[in-house]
Parts: C-alpha cells; sequence; structure tokens
C-alpha cells in the first residue's frame, strides 16, 4: 500500500492490478475512463445533464416559450365537460405543448420544469447532508471507537429502528409549523422540512458504511505512520482517512439521489410533501388520480419524467459503482 | 450461542425502550396541546380542561410516559367516577377523536396490512430468488442481460406510479377486474382476490427487482468460490452444488433484506395503501396524522418500530443458524 495517500487522487493498487495497462494512473482517471466506455452510463449521464440544466434555467425556458406555471388559463378548459381540458391529449395546442391542468387550465410543461427545480433542489440538498453527517459520524466511530463508538452505534440502531416514512409523515404537520414560525413561507417551509429529515433519516445508513471501511483502513501502515510522526487526529481522519473513502461516498450519493427523487414524489403524493402551489411531479401524480380517468396524458407525463430520471440515476449509479469497484463489475471477465 | 441470543435480545429490548421514549416524547412535547385536540371546534376550556385530567396529560410528562408503559402491561383506566373507559392490556392510549382504545383499533386494521405485506412477500421472494439465480446461471449471455435490464427498469418506477399505471390499465381501461374494495377474505374470498391481486403485483415488482439484483450478485460471488470448484471436480450434480453449496453461503445478505423489508412493510405499506384504498396500518396512519389523532400515531409508529426491531433480531438469530462464525462475535 503506498504510503501517500494524502492527495486524494492517490494510485489505487487493487485498480491497477486488474487493468495493468493503466496502472499508476489515479483512481479518479481511471473510473473516469471506465465510465466514458460505458454506453448506457453516458447516455444517462446526457439526459440527467439535459433535465438537471432545464431545471435550472426552467424560469428563462419558461418565459421564452411563453409559459407560465402558476397563471391559469380559463381559455384551454371546455365549460362543457366541466372544465377539464378543451381538446384532445389533455389539451395539448400551440399555447400549452403538454396540455393543461384540469380545472385550473396550468401550463403542464412548465409545471413539469419548476417540478423538476424542485424535486431536484430537494434530492440534492438531502443528499449533501447526508455525505457530510455520515462521513464525519462514521469516521470518527471507526476510528476513536470504545465509547464514542458505542453511543454513535446505539443511536444509529435506534434511527433505524424509526419506520421512516410513517415518521415523516407524522412530524410533518408539527415540524412545518415550527419552520414556518421561523418566517418561512408555507411552501417554503415543507421543502426545508423534507430536507431536514431525509437528512436526519438518512445519515446513519451511510455512517455505518463508513464506519465499517474505517475500521479497516484505521489498521494499515499509513494511518500507523501518521500516528507515529505525531499528526493531530484531525489530520489523521480528513487527510489520511477520508481520501480512501471517496469511492463508497460517491457510490452512496449515486444511489442515494434517485431513491430520495421517488420519496420526496412518494411523500408530495401521499399530500404531506410540497404543497400549492409550488409544482412537484409527486404532487402532479396526486393530482392527476382523481381525472386519470378522462385525463390520462396528465398522469403519464409527470410519472414518465419521474420514471426517466430515476432509471437514468440508477443507470449511471450502478456504472460509477463498476468503474470504482472493479471487484463487483458488471463488466469483469 | 445461548449468550449470544441472550445479548442480541437485550439490545433488542432496550432499542424498543427507547424507540417508545423517544416517540412518546416526540409527539407529547410537542407545541400541539394534546388536550385540546380531543374535541372539535365547538370545545369550551372547561372540556378540555376535563380531558387532560381524564386522559392523564395534567401530570409531567415522565410520569405520563410511566402510566403509558404501565397501561401497555396492566392496561389502563381513563377518568373517574361514572364517566370511566377501560383500554385492556396492551392498552397503547385513547383516541378521543374516534372515542375508540388505539390497540383494538389498530388490532382492527392490522390483518390488511399482513395479508397485503405477507402476499406481496411470497410473489417477490420467489420470482426475485429464481430469476437472479437464472440470471447468474447465464452469465455473460443475453438471458442476463435482458434479466437485469428488466430488474433495472421496475427498480426505477416509483411503486404509486406502477400502482396507478395498473389501476388505470388493468381496472379503468381495460376493465379487467373491479374498482379495488377491500373484504376481509372470510365474508367474500373471490373480491378479497381481486381487491388484493394488483398491491401484490406492485409490491412484488418494486422489490423483485431488487432481489434479482441481489440474489445474481451474491451467486457469482459464490459460485467463484475454491470450495465450489472443489465441489464440482469431485463430481456433485450442478443442481447440487448450486443449492447446497451456492446458494446457502449467499443466503445471508438475502435473509437480511427479507427480513427488514417485510418488517418494513408490516409496520404499513403507506403508499400501495393509499393508491387502492386499503384499509390497513398504513391508512389508519395517514388519517390519524392528517386529523391530527395523536395517540394513534404514536401508536402506529410504535407497532411499525416493533417490528423493525423483532425482524432485526430474527434476522440476526437466524444468521448465527445459517453462518455458525457469527455466533463468535
Amino acid at each position: 500500500m503506498s504510503l501517500d495517500t494524502a492527495d486524494a487522487s492517490a494510485a489505487s493498487p487493487a485498480a491497477a492490478s486488474t487493468e495493468d495497462t493503466f496502472a499508476g494512473i489515479s483512481l479518479r482517471r481511471l473510473a473516469w475512463r471506465r465510465l466514458k466506455r460505458d454506453k448506457g452510463a453516458m447516455i444517462a449521464m446526457g439526459v440527467l445533464i439535459l433535465v438537471f440544466v432545464t431545471a435550472l434555467l426552467a424560469p428563462l425556458i419558461v418565459s421564452v416559450l411563453g409559459l407560465s406555471p402558476y397563471d391559469f388559463d380559463n381559455s384551454a378548459l371546455d365549460p362543457a365537460l366541466g372544465s377539464l381540458p378543451a381538446g384532445s391529449w389533455g389539451g395539448v395546442s400551440a399555447d400549452h405543448p403538454l396540455g393543461v391542468e384540469p380545472l385550473t387550465g396550468r401550463d403542464l410543461l412548465a409545471r413539469l420544469l419548476y417540478g423538476a427545480r424542485v424535486s431536484m433542489f430537494i434530492a440534492l440538498t438531502a443528499v449533501t447532508l447526508i455525505a457530510i453527517i455520515g462521513t464525519v459520524v462514521g469516521i470518527v466511530a471507526g476510528y476513536k471507537s470504545g465509547w464514542v463508538d458505542t453511543i454513535i452505534g446505539r443511536s444509529t440502531d435506534l434511527l433505524l429502528a424509526f419506520p421512516f416514512i410513517l415518521m415523516l409523515i407524522a412530524l410533518s404537520p408539527v415540524l412545518t409549523q415550527r419552520l414556518e414560525a421561523l418566517g418561512l413561507s408555507p411552501e417554503n417551509a415543507r421543502i426545508i422540512y423534507l430536507v431536514i429529515v431525509f437528512a436526519f433519516f438518512g445519515w446513519p445508513y451511510l455512517a455505518r458504511l463508513i464506519r465499517g471501511q474505517v475500521l479497516s483502513l484505521r489498521e494499515r501502515e499509513f494511518v500507523e505512520a501518521a500516528v507515529a510522526s505525531g499528526a493531530p487526529t484531525r489530520r489523521i481522519l480528513f487527510k489520511e482517512i477520508l481520501p480512501n473513502l471517496w469511492a463508497p461516498i460517491i457510490v452512496y450519493v449515486t444511489i442515494s439521489l434517485p431513491t430520495l427523487i421517488a420519496a420526496e414524489a412518494a411523500l408530495s403524493y401521499l399530500g404531506v410533501g410540497v404543497i400549492e402551489p409550488t409544482p412537484s411531479w409527486g404532487k402532479m401524480l396526486a393530482d392527476s388520480v382523481r381525472y386519470f380517468a378522462v385525463v390520462p396524458t396528465y398522469l403519464f407525463i409527470p410519472g414518465t419524467a419521474l420514471f426517466v430520471v430515476v432509471y437514468a440515476f440508477n443507470v449511471f449509479g450502478d456504472a460509477v459503482r463498476d468503474a470504482l469497484d472493479p471487484r463487483t463489475g458488471r463488466n469483469l471477465r | 450461542m445461548t449468550g449470544y441470543v441472550i445479548r442480541r435480545l437485550l439490545t433488542g429490548i432496550l432499542i424498543l425502550v427507547l424507540l417508545s421514549m423517544v416517540t412518546f416524547l416526540l409527539f407529547n412535547a410537542l407545541p400541539t396541546d394534546p388536550a385540546a385536540l380531543t374535541c372539535g371546534k365547538s370545545c369550551t376550556p372547561q372540556v378540555i380542561e376535563a380531558n387532560r385530567v381524564r386522559l392523564g396529560l395534567d401530570l409531567p410528562l415522565w410520569q405520563q410516559y410511566l402510566e403509558f408503559v404501565k397501561g401497555l402491561f396492566l392496561g389502563r383506566t381513563y377518568g373517574s367516577g361514572s364517566q370511566t373507559f377501560t383500554c385492556d392490556a396492551p392498552a397503547l392510549g385513547y383516541s378521543f377523536r374516534r372515542g375508540e382504545c388505539v390497540t383494538p383499533l389498530i388490532l382492527g386494521v392490522l390483518p390488511v396490512t399482513i395479508y397485503l405485506a405477507v402476499g406481496a412477500f411470497i410473489l417477490w421472494m420467489i420470482s426475485g430468488v429464481l430469476l437472479g439465480i437464472y440470471a447468474a446461471l447465464r452469465r455473460g449471455r443475453w438471458q442476463e442481460k435482458a434479466t437485469l435490464g428488466a430488474a433495472l427498469v421496475g427498480y426505477s418506477f416509483p411503486s404509486f406510479f406502477i400502482g396507478l399505471l395498473l389501476l388505470f390499465f388493468v381496472v379503468i381501461k381495460w376493465q379487467l377486474l373491479p374498482y379495488p374494495d377491500y373484504v376481509p377474505p372470510q365474508d367474500d374470498p373471490v373480491q378479497f382476490l381481486q381487491t388484493m391481486i394488483l398491491p401484490w403485483i406492485t409490491l412484488a415488482l418494486v422489490f423483485a427487482a431488487f432481489y434479482i439484483r441481489l440474489t445474481r450478485n451474491q451467486m457469482l460471488e459464490t459460485l467463484g468460490e475454491d470450495y465450489i470448484r472443489t465441489a464440482r471436480a469431485k463430481g456433485l450434480p450442478e443442481r447440487t452444488v448450486i443449492r447446497k453449496h451456492g446458494l446457502r453461503a449467499g443466503l445471508t445478505p438475502i435473509v437480511t433484506a427479507a427480513g427488514l423489508d417485510l418488517a418494513g412493510l408490516l409496520g404499513g405499506a403507506i403508499i400501495v395503501e393509499s393508491v387502492f384504498t386499503l384499509p390497513g396500518l398504513g391508512r389508519l396512519a395517514i388519517n390519524s396524522v392528517l386529523d391530527a389523532d395523536l395517540p394513534v400515531i404514536t401508536g402506529t409508529v410504535l407497532v411499525a418500530g416493533f417490528f423493525i426491531v423483532v425482524a432485526n433480531i430474527i434476522v440476526d438469530l437466524l444468521y448465527a443458524v445459517i453462518d455458525p462464525r457469527v455466533r463468535l462475535t
């Protein structure tokens, strides 16, 4: 094992031994080369970048197209049908490329794009918090052992024993009230609430994973060398050990993202997530249920979007895992 | 082995006690006044105060918790004089909103959730594990790619979207089944099956995808081990090699995942229950949240947590049976 692991791009002998041609190349570059050869992963990445950019630029795109996610449009509705969208395919027209929402006539494309913003924001923020808390707690628990480890271990056990979705739902009225009392608008309070609870119930899994890795890492020579040379604990934890943990952290983050996006959608679907007038894919699905016998496109549009993004994340996540950890790879042998 | 079992049981009990404390505190130390939630809009302060005393909400929190624990073992009587009502042990509390003790309320909806969870469990375990083994045995061929590809697609469908799609196509568009309307199996077995089949399939699709991937990975890992080569080399039939040697060694993570997933579902398959309007534990939980019915929320969270803790213990003990090395730790 190389003693010089202070650099995040230190060579990984495990990776090098499986592909001799790339010996001496950093794990990061090696993983990227493997990833580039995976066509499915590249397509998935393209889709994700596209979704990400459109979500980021949603206000711009929507205003260029002359749409609005919040404006009611009675002209697109048919009063004779009880305010269902006028015309076929859920009211598809030049003004509304994907049709309109029943009863309100709000544009579905605009709501879809704005919904992507909300979903992405929640998932990305929550996963960042999970990664930070989980990694720090995991490293400390694994390295310190003793009573620190016991306390952290027991509290993760306890957190994992909570029925996650049920707690999310049960806590939502009270915690959102608290957040509103802090001066947040009701819509934003819900979004922040989701981020907080996802992070709160999400970190123990990562912490466990990291702790397991650290338990074996701290017995390695380079840590011993650092201890012997008098490096402070903080330096050992975050400069010596942390760089060796990037692979599991990245893998965990990529597989968590689709789960979080789906969870946000599920909670909004259940009526405890994002609220009016904020659009979210889960909320659009929930709203579509009442109409899906007559306006099925309203169900398919957010549902398909959700599926495509989650699928792309899963394909990409699989490929990242294979690229970073060749031993479990699909393309091995 | 006995020492291991005892230690594991004790940790489980400790977690349960902590879980009950945290849940109790979380929902009773909230800014909302539980007594004010006991009656509707036309409530007078006198009624609220009377209810506070009857439910013991005037006591300090730790005493309330002790009363709650006592009620779990001995049952609990609320109020005094002529206006008393009793909840039998194990009493999880009394819901003023519904005028019922929480325990019978939960027991009343539990069968629905159990039918749902167990039916789906059987479906997904059989299909998931078999397809996973199939994929492992066809490694590198198109069958493996097709199975894994399908699994990834299934894995990416949010459960409520699959449920809604099934509902839309099977029930509304093609009208192959009547609209789901739950009846207990003893009342009308046909309608019961007609109602449950789509929820079962929905859950099975979501979970099977995960088990296909898990089983396949496990099988590939164990089939690469030296002792499998030995077993083959000594001329054992391939069947025996797969079943006796391959499957058993690869079983542990599958057992863990299966136990925890089943427990999670027993605590209420909230999403699927809402999509198909099944009156199970998940629906009860959601409705009590929307009604701000604190005793029922606490009760459902505790019951769900209980399933998870018990499943964890069972899984760990099964581990020790399957893999003797575990007992050492």
